[in-house]
């Protein structure tokens, strides 16, 4: 079977079908931000206004959201940078006693279900009587930021020669000589693109963050809110669609930053 | 990281060949930490043994501690004492239904998304090229990363009974069809949001992406010369497909079907939203933990799943589903 065969109608049929399958309803939350019904999911629209745009952008409680969501991303992102740079370069580039376990430990808080993680990150908060703060979120975040950057940064260091570092060494250059003029340059596309995949998925989060965050209110749990017990249909179409376009950007540019490798970033989630 | 030589501090030669320790405390100490790779591994791997090994580890533990307590009938308060009694609750009839639900669900939707990944998996694994590679990646890639809860609302549009769907049925004269399947008893409802047919579909396309993408994996390390060389011997496209491609491609199914199996198993949002009232067992630990406030039954709901996945995981070790991830 040649690559440049052409497909069988059946297969071509089935795999476009899927393709539309998983575009379209994201397709449509455009549609619905620009709908002028209000109580009612109704299709087609009854007609197109921009109204709803002025009137999200003037809602304080979306902002207030917002800004805490982007606050425990950036967080929590960059203590997924540090520690998963740091474990990523220890299990690359040397054995050592419990690499496995460590390995394992990793991809662990996104193997379990979110629910898991969640359920026991909130009754050891209450065991020590910890109160939610924005802390609690970001503990909670960070745990599977973590894996994100790691498999970025591990698949760039099995690809960068170890033989530079020690080059660098060798040539007089001191440790953070070394991490910012050779190692840095190396992997900085890889920790970018971890960067934003872990700031997105942050963003995103809702299953641990109701069990961590207590009566905060971030984008996503705004979100859920709307809809358990929908009170403002037109901005929550707003709001998504934004949510939507904010998401995608990142995604973009992981996928150019990480095209040339053989390792795609986000592949596993 | 090589150890380097002594230092030249006691070398008489005017030009040492390894240059002389540099002075100040810290530079030295970072030094000597560099040229002592154990110590140099064990400060890497600290900061990350804390944070997972002693936070999350240490609560995972602490949480299945609590599934061996029990709560008190009367006062509702936690005994601290080992018990089994609250595994024993979970094989109630009311509890027992939640967990029969839940893995049927996540059996059901795992073979729905291996059977619609497959085709897109194929067809960007083996036929796409250049501009439609690009156009099959992102089109995976968008729904997997877009917001879970955006994609939960934009099918809750869907499927609402004033929604794009009854519309499509009711231009296309189908209208009898819908409500065929919507009479049917258990999987039918009053609409397609609020029947276990909805719940279905929505997990089904909210984590097709995961399995879609390990299929792809493993079909693109498929070798083209492989299906040649069966071809060759006189193998029908058909055979071809069932005795070399898919045997091939099977570990990424199972590999696929660790995500779908454990991301429904453990879900509570989208049951919550989009279908009947019954409990799957996410929500089951969400309102056991919340209002209900009996923990030690939460945690025993939760180590179903891990024992249910703890086995999955084995079988699909045994069958070099690993390989594919």
């Amino acid at each position: 079977m040649h690559s440049d065969a052409c497909a069988p109608l059946a297969l071509r049929l089935a795999a476009f079908g899927g393709l539309i399958f998983l575009l379209a309803p994201i397709a449509l939350i455009f549609v619905y931000a620009f709908t002028t019904e209000e109580t009612s999911y109704q299709w087609p629209p009854p007609g197109l206004t921009t109204k709803w745009l002025a009137v999200t952008v003037g809602r304080p409680d979306v902002w207030q959201a917002l800004g805490l969501s982007l606050k425990v991303a950036a967080i929590s992102t960059t203590i997924a940078l540090v520690l998963g740079t740091l474990t990523a370069a220890a299990v690359s580039r040397s054995r050592f006693f419990g690499r496995e376990t460590i390995s394992l430990l990793v991809i662990l808080p996104i193997a379990l279900p979110g629910i898991i993680t969640g359920i026991s990150l909130r009754s050891a908060f209450s065991l020590l009587e910890i109160p939610f703060s924005t802390w609690t979120i970001v503990l909670g975040h960070a745990t599977f930021c973590i894996v994100i950057v790691y498999n970025n940064a591990v698949a760039r260091f099995r690809r960068t020669s170890g033989a530079l570092i020690d080059a660098a060494m060798d040539l007089g250059a001191d440790g953070l000589q070394t991490f910012t003029l050779v190692i840095l340059p190396n992997i900085g596309t890889a920790l970018l693109a971890g960067g934003m995949l872990a700031f997105a998925l942050s963003f995103d989060e809702v299953i641990v963050t109701t069990f961590t965050a207590g009566q905060q209110t971030t984008l996503p749990i705004w979100m859920l809110e709307e809809l358990v017990r929908p009170r403002q249909r037109p901005v929550t179409n707003v709001v998504a669609m934004a949510v939507v376009l904010v998401t995608f950007l990142p995604i973009l540019a992981a996928y150019y930053l990480t095209r040339d490798g053989e390792h795609t970033a986000g592949a596993e989630k | 990281m090589t150890q380097a030589a002594p230092l030249s501090a006691t070398a008489r030669d005017p030009a040492p060949a390894i240059f002389a320790p540099r002075g100040g405390l810290l530079p030295r100490l970072v030094d000597w930490i560099l040229r002592h790779p154990r110590v140099f591994v064990f400060l890497m791997v600290l900061p990350i043994t804390l944070w997972l090994g002693l936070v999350y580890v240490g609560s995972l533990i602490a949480l299945l501690i609590q599934s061996f307590f029990s709560i008190d009938e009367f006062s509702g308060l936690v005994v601290r004492e080992f018990t089994l009694k609250t595994y024993g609750e979970l094989l109630r009839p009311y509890n027992f239904d939640i967990i029969l639900r839940t893995v049927l669900m996540a059996a059901s939707v795992t073979v729905a998304s291996a059977i619609l990944a497959f085709p897109i998996a194929y067809f960007a694994a083996r036929y796409a090229r250049g501009r439609w590679k690009a156009v099959f990646y992102l089109g995976i890639m968008l729904p997997l990363w877009s917001s879970y809860l955006v994609k939960v609302y934009a099918w809750k549009l869907v499927l609402a009974k004033e929604g794009i769907l009854t519309w499509l049925f009711a231009k296309l004269h189908l209208t009898w069809l819908l409500e065929a399947v919507l009479a049917v008893p258990v999987i039918g409802g009053n609409s397609l949001s609020v029947s276990y047919l909805g719940t279905f579909i929505v997990f089904t396309y909210i984590w097709l992406p995961y399995m879609i993408l390990p299929v792809q994996a493993s079909l693109e390390r498929v070798p083209a010369t492989l299906t040649e060389a069966a071809a060759d011997l006189g193998a029908t496209p058909r055979q071809n497909f069932r005795l070399v491609i898919l045997p091939l491609a099977l570990p990424g199914v199972v590999a696929g079907s660790i995500f779908t199996f454990s991301l429904t198993l453990g879900d509570y949002i989208i049951p919550q939203i989009i279908g009947s009232s019954r409990l799957f067992i996410g929500q089951a630990v969400y309102t056991q933990q919340g209002t209900a406030g009996n923990i030690p039954l939460a945690a025993a709901f939760t180590v179903v799943p891990i024992v249910i996945m703890g086995i999955y995981l084995w079988a699909a070790r045994r069958m070099g589903a690993f390989d594919a991830l």
